[in-house]
């Protein structure tokens, strides 16, 4: 409860006190380019193939001839939408983006870095982190986009090699029964994530104290905490949003 | 001038400080020194805002640093350069962009000021044409005096030195030390440096504060340091051969 409680002083620290909103201007930019672009990789390649496999399971799984074959689509879709996008992928972003973070705030804080701004009475949670968070949430629902649509295509090449289903069955299975808010849905969560996992990765690191060893602890308690969060809120999201 | 009363500061259940105070005057060097462990470099930071102190009160020129407003505290601020025992420059910043810092977050100088301060304050670091390296690219000497020049890019009153000469050779260590009191004596600066090298207070300390185990045991002049029979201090300095021939001279 006691971190929970710093957590939160942490959060008030970031949005108060801020700098010049020019001052971040240039650091949001340069975040979205380490956030963003750096993630691109790793974003392609587990999307595509996790859309192949979800497709070649589904299509093992379908065994009764009562099932049509597009029903393969239409729940590789769904399960891209819904989950695999806004929330596997928050777990790799956790993974590759959170684990950067708390271990870049981590260093700065053991190598006196943070202190050295904050004596010029700067505000250094503000300074250092609210671009990161600013640039986590417009880059990762852009990820969260790409993802989708690399999933879908990843079980569109995986379902047509090895022939589960035709193109046509495909396209009418992404079309059939298709509810608009689900896409919703995936941003909200996309944006809750992408807030959680920044701003935890940051407070992590933020309050490494120590030295390398106390910095890969934080680094491993960022990707962890950062889990857990997206897994409750991805549960509350779902029941808020979808349940109600 | 710098005013501390009573200063406290605990962790746990260990008391780093009890209750030192003590004055630091503007246009000397003046020294906190002790062994590892004696609440050195946690009185530095609290009297720099960087630990709270438990109890005690920090005066800069007679305004109060810990109870005073946030624009006192921010104008303070301000006024103050810091050199840190790493000297924490930042990694992903070139020696010029490190020096600009502090000029790009708390002045709307222009372009080409911030340009001429830069240069200015690394001729008198003697960094003349190191503009475009990066902290990685710097041995400890010359970290340590872009962390100098990065102190006093804004003509700061006050400048705190955390341990300058940690990690650095005798004749570097004279060089950083001999900069410091240039520094001091030209911009008139209130100068506090943590140190526990010994040679350092015999080539610049105009002013000696001596804490040990969280207490000031002795103040005093450098001078006056030759002289004491305080027995924690003598069994500090005189494990620096170069006092306890000096104090032989002396005698």
């Amino acid at each position: 409860m006691g971190q929970l409680g710093r957590y939160f002083i942490f959060l008030y620290n970031m949005f108060t006190n801020r700098e010049n909103f020019g001052v971040y201007v240039k650091m949001v930019v340069n975040e979205c380019y380490q956030i963003g672009v750096n993630s691109v990789f790793i974003f392609v390649l587990v999307s595509t193939f996790m859309g192949a496999v979800t497709v070649v399971q589904t299509a093992h799984n379908l065994i009764s001839p009562l099932i049509p074959d597009y029903v393969i689509a239409l729940v590789t879709r769904d399960m891209a939408i819904l989950e695999m996008s806004p929330t596997i992928m928050a777990i790799v972003f956790a993974g590759k983006v959170g684990s950067n973070i708390s271990s870049e705030l981590g260093t700065m804080r053991i190598s006196e870095q943070i202190d050295a701004i904050e004596v010029m009475g700067i505000n250094a949670t503000s300074y250092l982190v609210l671009p990161k968070v600013i640039a986590s949430l417009i880059v990762y629902p852009m990820l969260v986009i790409l993802s989708g649509g690399l999933l879908l295509l990843g079980g569109y090449f995986a379902g047509i090699m090895t022939g589960v289903i035709t193109p046509h069955e495909y396209a009418y299975g992404l079309r059939a029964d298709f509810i608009p808010f689900n896409v919703s849905f995936a941003l909200i969560k996309s944006f809750a994530f992408a807030f959680l996992v920044s701003s935890i990765s940051a407070f992590w690191g933020f309050h490494t104290r120590g030295g390398a060893l106390e910095v890969g602890i934080a680094s491993t308690g960022a990707v962890t905490s950062s889990c857990i969060a997206i897994l409750i809120a991805d549960y509350l999201l779902a029941q808020l949003l979808l349940v109600f | 001038m710098i005013e501390f009363k009573n200063i406290e500061k605990s962790f746990g259940e260990k008391d780093v400080l009890k209750g030192v105070s003590g004055t630091f005057s503007q246009g000397m060097v003046n020294q906190i020194i002790g062994a590892s462990g004696t609440g050195k470099s946690v009185l530095l930071k609290c009297i720099v805002g960087l630990i709270s102190p438990d109890v005690g009160e920090v005066y800069y020129n007679e305004r109060d640093f810990i109870r005073g407003n946030r624009d006192t505290q921010k104008a303070i601020r301000r006024e103050i350069g810091m050199l840190f025992q790493g000297s924490a420059l930042f990694d992903s910043k070139s020696v010029e962009e490190n020096i600009k810092f502090p000029m790009d977050m708390l002045t709307k100088m222009s372009i080409d000021e911030k340009q001429d301060r830069v240069n200015t304050c690394l001729k008198l670091v003697g960094l003349e044409n190191s503009n475009s390296k990066m902290p990685s690219e710097l041995s400890g000497g010359m970290k340590k005096r872009v962390g100098i020049a990065r102190a006093i890019a804004l003509n700061s009153k006050y400048l705190f030195c955390d341990e300058p000469n940690s990690g650095l050779d005798p004749q570097t260590s004279i060089t950083i030390d001999n900069l410091i009191k240039e520094i001091t004596e030209e911009f008139n600066t209130t100068t506090i440096v943590v140190t526990h090298d010994m040679n350092s207070v015999v080539e610049i300390g105009d002013y000696i504060m001596f804490l040990h185990e969280g207490y000031k045991k002795w103040e005093g002049s450098k001078d006056e340091i030759m002289h004491s029979e305080q027995p924690e201090l003598l069994d500090f300095i005189m494990s620096s051969k170069l006092v306890r021939e000096a104090k032989k001279h002396w005698h």
